[in-house]
């Protein structure tokens, strides 16, 4: 059984595809764009569905599992988007996020805290000199309901508190009813005002119905800059689901191939069990192969995930089914 | 109809969660009567179908114990009542497995029985006669209560594959505990069948599982398991208990082992998975 992704990108790969014909560089009018947009085809949701139901199947075990573990918990997102957020919260997510299992120092440290802007001052001094990043959820997250002015004074507001990461949401609406300018614009304007700060852009794909939808919004993100795609806020009903992140990994890879840029792609919502994580590991590395695996180009947003992997790290160590409430809640 | 009807053969399976699923091994094993001929294909519970079993067992517990005892001894006595329709059926089971006679196999489950509504009973008592009132030097009243222990997991007696598996496991369930059972390996047919008796009572999904297998592969990881609170080695023998003991050890469980040749007294498997709390509070107004 082979295991090699069909079409493996690498970095030195891009360098040459950069140095050809490059006609993505830049949109110049919402007629290209869409021209661009209608030019993918479509999804084949049947072929998705059984690609991604083969993959769940392999298993990862012993010290692969291990070292697959250890790599999700550097890839977390750790997340905290509730109306009853505290600083005393925010802060013992950074303690945690700086180091998950205060026992254990081999565990590494997530790759970012995520909460709302508000807090990210306060996230930014408690997590100091670390390696976290401070990711914010902007642009009037989680519906994105309010105006271009609005969403663009809560980003300059994130940014100047100190995040590293800006996540934003598109506006769903415009893009369901065909205004891909307009959507396409925000992204761009977003992007401008994040200036150093990465972007990653919330296509909620449980609002976006089809899979072909998934499709364009990926690409419409990326040509408007976005330096991650993300699955979901985590607050609809429908969140991340592998045979999205399929989709949105294809489109990761075919605009690496034909723009030499790439793009990171981070699922949320939903995701809580080591099991998920690792699943979502394979597609990865069997879909855009391994350059992506890693922090800078793979995240799981999540909460409760990064105790079911911290519990699945010490039954691997220990040999011991370990208890639900073993590390502390968030 | 004609005359020769193929018999619809049925497949002895896991009790987890209020589901009966098979082994997630995918593996059974054949269980012969007494006499040695074939009885049935049991489900040869894996340790991740012990793993289910406890999560189940964990989510289910918090909700048990806050049901009022009264509504808990009724509980069980739903079980009474279930088992009392199908007297027949659990007696023929266990006149197969356990090679007695008709008469003798009738009594045994008679017995059992009658045992479910005994524990029942004890749902509202066990306060009153492990919990007390204690003298204090000042104006407090002090209170000592039996609380449960949280998560037991049962080995099961191998012989008595009825009465015993009724008085290990109702023993715990009915002090607030939930419960894994692991079945006797040679004879666990009737256990299935109170386990299915009890998913058509008033039983929440996950207070009891039953897992069968093999009791030398399974007993380990319940007793390893740091989710378990507590652990019944009575299927265990004597000198396995005091390995498996220093495994249970590591999580500081409640362990409740074999007393050898001797039967565990009944208000001993009472108090055995029962911790106590005391609760201060003020004389007066």
């Amino acid at each position: 059984m082979s295991t090699a992704p069909l079409r493996l990108v690498t970095e030195e790969d891009c360098g040459v595809i950069i140095s050809g014909a490059n006609q993505l560089a830049s949109i110049q009018s919402e007629a290209q764009l869409v021209a661009v947009l209608t030019s993918l085809s479509g999804v084949d949701a049947v072929g998705a569905e059984a690609r991604v139901a083969k993959l769940a199947t392999r298993s990862i075990k012993k010290s692969t599992k291990l070292a697959a573990i250890d790599l999700a918990i550097s890839m977390v997102d750790l997340t905290t988007l509730e109306g009853a957020d505290t600083p005393g919260r925010v802060t013992s997510l950074c303690t945690k996020a700086q180091r998950p299992d205060a026992r254990d120092p081999n565990v590494p440290s997530v790759a970012a805290v995520c909460v709302y802007p508000d807090l990210v001052a306060h996230a930014r001094t408690v997590l100091g000199s670390s390696a976290v990043k401070v990711a914010a959820v902007a642009t009037a997250f989680p519906s994105g309901r309010a105006s271009m002015k609005v969403k663009l004074l809560d980003v300059a507001d994130a940014v100047e508190a100190g995040a590293d990461e800006i996540d934003m949401v598109i506006d769903r609406g415009a893009f369901l009813s065909g205004r891909l300018g307009q959507v396409f614009d925000e992204i761009v304007a977003v992007k401008e005002t994040c200036g150093a700060a990465h972007l990653k852009v919330i296509l909620e794909t449980g609002e976006l119905v089809t899979y072909d939808n998934v499709r364009r919004a990926s690409w419409l993100a990326m040509l408007g800059g976005a330096d991650f795609i993300k699955t979901s806020t985590g607050k609809v009903p429908v969140a991340a689901t592998t045979p999205v992140a399929l989709v949105m990994l294809e489109a990761v890879r075919d605009f690496a191939e034909s723009s030499g840029r790439l793009v990171g792609v981070k699922v949320a919502g939903g995701i809580r069990t080591s099991k998920d994580a690792i699943r979502y590991l394979v597609l990865v590395n069997e879909t855009v192969g391994s350059t992506w695996l890693g922090p800078d180009l793979f995240r799981f947003g999540a909460s409760s995930l990064l105790n079911d992997l911290l519990r699945q790290r010490l039954k691997q160590q220990r040999g011991a089914y370990v208890r639900a409430d073993e590390f502390s809640g968030d | 109809m004609s005359e020769s009807r193929q018999d619809v053969r049925k497949t002895y399976k896991l009790l987890i969660n209020g589901a009966f699923p098979r082994s997630e091994s995918g593996r059974s094993y054949e269980v012969s009567s007494a006499k040695g001929d074939f009885l049935a294909n049991v489900a040869q519970g894996s340790r991740k179908d012990l793993r289910d079993a406890v999560s189940a067992a964990r989510a289910a517990q918090p909700k048990w114990w806050e049901a009022t005892a009264y509504n808990r001894g009724q509980v069980i006595y739903r079980l009474a009542e279930m088992a009392e329709s199908r007297r027949a059926e659990l007696a023929e089971h266990v006149g197969l497995a356990e090679g007695v006679k008709d008469g003798a196999a009738k009594s045994c489950v008679a017995r059992s029985i009658d045992r479910i509504v005994w524990y029942a009973g004890w749902a509202d008592k066990i306060t009153q006669v492990l919990g007390g009132a204690n003298p204090v030097a000042g104006p407090f009243f002090n209170f000592s209560l039996p609380t449960p222990s949280g998560v037991v997991a049962v080995v099961a007696p191998q012989e008595s594959s009825l009465e015993g598996f009724v008085d290990t496991v109702l023993a715990p369930l009915v002090v607030g505990n939930t419960v894994v059972a692991l079945a006797s390996e040679k004879r666990p047919t009737p256990a299935v069948l109170l386990g299915e008796m009890s998913a058509t009572s008033d039983f929440p999904a996950g207070l009891l599982n039953i897992v069968t297998g093999f009791t030398a592969e399974l007993t380990p990881t319940l007793a390893a398991h740091d989710d378990v609170d507590g652990i019944d080695f009575e299927g265990v023998d004597y000198e396995d208990a005091t390995q498996l003991a220093v495994l249970a050890a590591g999580s500081i469980k409640r362990v409740l082992r074999p007393a050898q040749g001797r039967e565990v007294s009944a208000l001993r498997r009472l108090r055995a998975f029962v911790d106590t709390s005391t609760v201060w509070h003020t004389v007066g107004q």
